[in-house]
């Protein structure tokens, strides 16, 4: 979701370059013969372009490495063009006990420096913003409530997805309602610290006595974009407190419905925060009202195709569940409870063993 | 060398291994503890549908050696961008924007971190598919007659015929003792 997520994203810095074919001399520092100077490091515009590319990469390769065993697994069962183009793809992977070795540690090592880039690119990210001198941008609660507000998006819109996915492939057994539950519970979490940020950018606004500043918000909350604002608090900080409630929390239709409404908040912050910010400037001759225009409606619903056709061609053609991380839990539950026994009694004596469990998955 | 260049027709013998198949991974731990300890030999591989924990300490597997080479590509990364933001903005073309200095390791924080973490997940991946010998499109391996079961549900344990233990009939018979479902002799 990530990767069609960014490559989406992607698409509208490339053509706001406007020439999008040079666009690389101006975002990295590559010696080139059109331009002379450097990028400005000193700019969190180029912090961006290394934050987000970096994310990138690293969530390409993350994926990619999770997927080898797999891919090996799927071709040695495929047949004929399939098994050759699964063969190459899988680099040859054997899933020898030396190879599992190195595969572990550089997943853990991946798992491990992805981590930190989750808050890093979101703070550098609001740093675009925070380090410019427009009133209700020139914030240092952007960092923060940048990466709340992240997290809180990713996972109602895995939420969304995950539901379709779940329900249509038959994944209930592997993706179950607790797993569910703790994500609403994730995003009730996170949608409450978005709303603090909500109130906290107004108290300071309020609070700096700065004119400015609180002449932006008063215009945020009650000016021409306020059906923006309210849409966006309604979205954002009300809807999730429904996820107080065990029933409404483990109920899948409610959930569905819950994250799309959720999706659909966060792209209102984005917009409010665009929006508000610079159609009033401080020159009251240059205020306007911005409307859309066929060409930005469009792009925004081609992404729409774009992150749909890649992600149900990710369904279609590739193991959606890690299959190795799955037969690894079940072995490791099934030894543990033949030597332990289970939560329910000692090891039974006629216990099935893991190739019998797979198996049963399998006919 | 690349592992895809490497030459696999340097080992002479016919016989690359034998390979014993196992229906249950405790089985395969325990052959391949009983193996390795109990019976002295060293060249044993295992496979394994997923990673099987304790397989290596029951083989003798030395631990991976692929941290040291991300803190190396990490290091690398960290001073790239360090030496990269005062080359291009304090030296090269020294250009003075909104009064800032030209160079100082506040602003450059943010591109430090970003590329060390880009190169240490490229050594990770890279370092993970050297020390893997991949990609490598084939394996003696290949040869055995029920390849791929060990991608699906089955364990296999390998005694490669340059162990300095290795026969053929001893092996075989061996292993059929320690619960192999079925043993074979897999040319090179």
């Amino acid at each position: 979701m990530t990767l069609f997520a960014v490559a989406c994203a992607a698409i509208y810095p490339l053509f706001h370059t406007g020439r999008p074919w040079h666009a690389a001399y101006w975002l990295l520092p590559l010696p080139n013969p059109y331009l002379a100077v450097w990028p400005n490091f000193r700019s969190p515009l180029v912090w961006d372009v290394f934050a987000v590319s970096t994310y990138a990469t690293v969530s390409l390769l993350f994926w990619y490495v999770g997927l080898i065993p797999d891919l090996a697994t799927l071709r040695d069962r495929a047949r004929g063009l399939r098994a050759k183009i699964f063969g190459v793809a899988s680099l040859g992977w054997r899933g020898s006990a030396r190879m599992w070795l190195n595969y572990e540690k550089a997943y853990l090592i991946l798992a491990a420096v992805s981590t930190p880039l989750v808050l890093s690119v979101h703070s550098i990210v609001s740093f675009d913003f925070a380090t410019s001198v427009l009133p209700g941008w020139h914030t240092t609660i952007f960092p923060p409530y940048f990466v709340a507000g992240a997290i809180f998006s990713g996972f109602a819109m895995v939420i969304t997805l995950m539901v379709i996915a779940r329900w249509a492939l038959n994944l209930e057994y592997l993706i179950t309602i607790r797993h569910l539950e703790n994500m609403n519970k994730v995003i009730l979490a996170t949608g409450t610290i978005v709303g603090y940020s909500y109130a906290t950018e107004f108290f300071i606004a309020w609070y700096s006595g700065n004119p400015y500043e609180r002449f932006v918000f008063i215009n945020r909350a009650f000016g021409p974009y306020a059906w923006a604002y309210w849409s966006m608090v309604t979205c954002n900080v009300v809807s999730p407190q429904f996820f107080w409630s065990k029933k409404l929390r483990t109920s899948v239709p409610f959930m569905f419905v819950l994250s799309i409404f959720v999706n659909i908040g966060m792209w209102f912050e984005r917009f409010v925060i665009i929006g508000t910010s610079l159609h009033r400037d401080f020159l009251p001759s240059s205020w306007g009202y911005f409307r859309p225009t066929a060409v930005d409606m469009l792009t925004f619903f081609g992404t729409f195709g774009l992150f749909v056709t890649l992600f149900l061609a990710f369904c279609r053609f590739l193991p959606v569940i890690a299959i190795s991380e799955i037969k690894g839990m079940m072995a490791n539950e099934s030894m543990h409870d033949a030597v332990h026994g289970t939560a329910y009694g000692p090891a039974p004596a006629g216990q099935p063993s893991v190739p019998e469990v797979l198996e049963g998955g399998r006919h | 060398m690349l592992p895809f260049f490497r030459n696999n027709a340097v080992n002479e013998n016919p016989i690359y291994a034998v390979v014993a198949l196992f229906d249950r991974p405790e089985d395969l731990v325990k052959a391949g503890a009983e193996m390795h300890h109990g019976r002295g030999y060293t060249k044993l591989d295992a496979y394994s549908p997923f990673p099987i924990h304790g397989i290596d300490e029951a083989i003798g597997n030395p631990p991976s050696i692929l941290g040291y080479i991300v803190f190396v590509c990490g290091l690398f990364g960290l001073v790239n961008a360090v030496f990269m933001i005062w080359y291009t903005n304090g030296y090269d073309y020294p250009l003075v924007i909104g009064g800032k200095p030209l160079f100082a390791w506040e602003f450059s924080v943010p591109v430090m971190f970003e590329l060390t973490v880009l190169l240490s997940a490229f050594g990770a991946v890279l370092g993970m598919l050297y020390l893997n010998g991949l990609p490598r499109f084939y394996h003696p391996l290949m040869n055995f007659s029920r390849f791929g079961e060990h991608t699906d549900d089955k364990y296999l344990l390998v005694v490669q015929s340059s162990d300095p233990k290795f026969d053929v009939e001893e092996v075989r018979s061996v292993l059929g003792q320690l619960g192999a479902a079925t043993t074979e002799v897999v040319e090179a």
